[in-house]
């Protein structure tokens, strides 16, 4: 078993309430941390190499110490729970099932930065998860490791949760505090970052649910013990949301030490490919992330293991690697249609796109068209190479990344199923009775017993 | 006319309370959801309207909110709204054919509300439950691990609510 760090007690039965929560050992990191300079908490978080959950990998200690601290201005901590990544849903586990964890790590986080006043800004599909947060808000609250003077030492912090009304680019950092001051989700223009400028003006730290989580076995193991768990720069654990055609779809805390293949197919985790079918492909980040055929997947171009690590995952680059992401874990059989999936994708980000910029708000329209119309089995040769050039016009071209994360995921389909598209434009009549693609793809590969 | 009552302006006035001093404008997406909620399911221009007032802004900044954000209904709908994920992961796992199964039951297409104002048909984009599709968003809550029989029993729900 794989130590787990964040969700070993997430079955122990009322977690959800402070008081078992507490007896079981929550909060002793609010009585660490409040005990020792809101500077030094910053350091210990360096020193866990903590990198940010969200997707972009970012070191959080590296993020903390760009908050800008001008005298008799306020500073704001935002916790992004906008989990909108289709293929993730940590967070909302995490949330769901021991909320005070969250909550615990949103406290230290907001001692360590000086915000008074903290936010969890949440997709507003969560709706019910509202109530569990403030729930265990008042319940902290009424225990005194929130409001007014926490544990006696004078610092003062509320929690609000704010609910958002569906939108993905909320995700996005600032497009959220935009979305948090009661506008358009628009993403800004960077610089000047949220760290300088951000909610109200203010400095302003954006984490993820998971990041915020990880906070608290940091203070309690301290920095460099944390550090020791994982391998290289990804350390201590990571929760990865599974799903797809799988035996056991669900959200795992894994050490990032175990290798992709023993992800898949330990009943520990995915436990195989459902239906007793073959592995084809797999998105292993999210769906911003490049697909892998199984090949590419399980081993890296030069053929060595690959492993569920920041690292390994995008050994190769975007030519033969992808991005460990926001570790939603998308897994395909060797039934699935990689045009078809691709498409679905394409249709989200189209619908996603806040339409700021002209080559995500077209571009993103343009790629569904095509793909739905390869997928529907009106696809000519050149649309292949169209759709090929319309996701590198994007790319690179928008303010915020949601131009990247839809270019990306056609751009890897493209890369490593040209065949497939190809087959829908040369089968047109075949394609329209089948929904499924070549099965071809799915490399006979070694299943460990 | 539309107006919320005693109990609720108080919700109001602690949503307002979350922010600092003057921003109240913060408070929009909160109150509109409270409002769709409150008036009928959706927001009309009148509602719209009443919300601004509420929050010292100028309508046109409600108008330009509303029509973001997906959630916000801008024309009625029907009393039990089922929200069809279709997104790649619900998609691996048949949620074109429970979207389908339900056109098939309740006779309407994407879109569209039933004759007897009962229920809407929306398709959605990814609701973060992909590890347990098909799924549909009926209200506040989610309905997971769609089946055709579990479509039947939540048509069946719905109708004995009556």
């Amino acid at each position: 078993m794989a130590k787990k760090l964040l969700l070993e007690k997430a079955h122990v039965e009322g977690i959800r309430y402070f008081d078992v929560y507490r007896r079981e050992g929550g909060y002793q990191a609010v009585e660490k941390a409040l005990k020792m300079a809101p500077n030094d908490v910053v350091e210990e978080v360096k020193k866990s190499g903590l990198r940010g959950r969200g997707g972009a990998g970012f070191a959080t200690g590296l993020k903390w110490s760009f908050l800008a601290k001008p005298e008799g201005v306020p500073r704001y901590l935002v916790c992004n729970a906008d989990e909108s990544e289709p293929g993730t849903f940590k967070d909302r586990y995490l949330m769901e099932f021991i909320p005070h964890l969250l909550i615990e790590g949103l406290v230290v986080a907001s001692y360590a930065l000086g915000s008074n006043r903290t936010y969890i800004y949440i997709r507003g599909e969560y709706a019910w998860i509202v109530a569990i947060l403030e729930q265990a808000i008042a319940e902290a609250k009424q225990n005194g490791f929130l409001g007014k003077n926490i544990l006696g030492t004078g610092f003062d912090c509320e929690i609000y949760v704010q609910r958002g009304a569906g939108a993905y680019i909320c995700g996005e950092e600032t497009a959220l505090i935009e979305s948090l001051e009661g506008k358009r989700g628009n993403p800004r223009i960077k610089p000047p970052f949220p760290a300088i400028k951000g909610l109200w003006g203010c400095p302003t730290v954006v984490n993820n649910v998971e990041t915020l989580a990880a906070v608290v076995p940091i203070m309690n193991l301290g920095g460099e013990e944390y550090a020791k768990i994982g391998v290289g720069r990804s350390t201590g654990t990571k929760l990865i949301s599974a799903c797809g055609n799988i035996n056991k779809p669900g959200v795992y805390e894994i050490d990032m030490t175990i290798s992709v293949e023993e992800f898949i197919y330990s009943d520990e985790y995915c436990g195989g490919i459902a239906n007793g079918k073959r592995l084809k492909a797999c998105i292993p980040g999210g769906s911003s992330v490049p697909i892998l055929p199984a090949n590419l997947l399980l081993k890296t171009a030069k053929g060595e293991t690959r492993y569920m690590n920041y690292e390994s995952l995008s050994d190769g680059g975007f030519a033969t690697g992808s991005m460990m992401g926001s570790g939603g874990f998308i897994v395909l059989d060797e039934d699935q249609c990689v045009v078809r999936h691709t498409l679905t994708l394409a249709r989200f980000y189209r619908h996603e796109s806040c339409g700021q910029c002209s080559p995500c708000r077209e571009g993103t329209g343009w790629m569904e068209k095509i793909l739905q119309k390869i997928e529907n089995g009106d696809g000519v040769k050149t649309d292949i190479d169209l759709l090929w050039d319309i996701q590198r016009k994007i790319e690179g071209n928008t303010i915020c990344p949601l131009g990247d994360a839809a270019a990306w995921p056609v751009a890897a389909a493209i890369r490593h199923f040209r065949d497939e598209f190809e087959w829908h434009v040369n089968n047109r009549e075949l394609c329209r009775k089948q929904n499924y693609g070549l099965a071809h793809y799915a490399d006979e590969i070694h299943v460990p017993a | 006319m539309v107006k919320f009552t005693e109990d609720k302006m108080k919700e109001v006035q602690s949503m307002i309370d979350r922010y600092p001093e003057g921003k109240q404008k913060s408070a929009l997406i909160p109150l509109l959801h409270l409002a769709q909620q409150e008036f009928g399911g959706w927001l009309s221009a009148e509602t719209m309207d009443y919300v601004a007032s509420l929050l010292s802004i100028e309508p046109i900044e409600v108008y330009e909110v509303a029509t973001f954000y997906s959630m916000f209904n801008l024309q009625p709908v029907g009393k039990h709204v089922f929200e069809v994920c279709q997104t790649g992961p619900c998609m691996l796992n048949g949620s074109d054919q429970i979207i389908d199964y339900i056109k098939q039951r309740l006779n309407i297409g994407v879109g569209e509300t039933t004759a007897d104002g009962m229920f809407t048909l929306k398709t959605v984009e990814c609701l973060g439950a992909c590890g347990y599709a098909p799924m549909m968003q009926l209200g506040m809550h989610y309905r997971e691990h769609l089946t055709k029989t579990k479509v039947d029993e939540i048509i069946e729900e719905c109708r004995n609510k009556q």
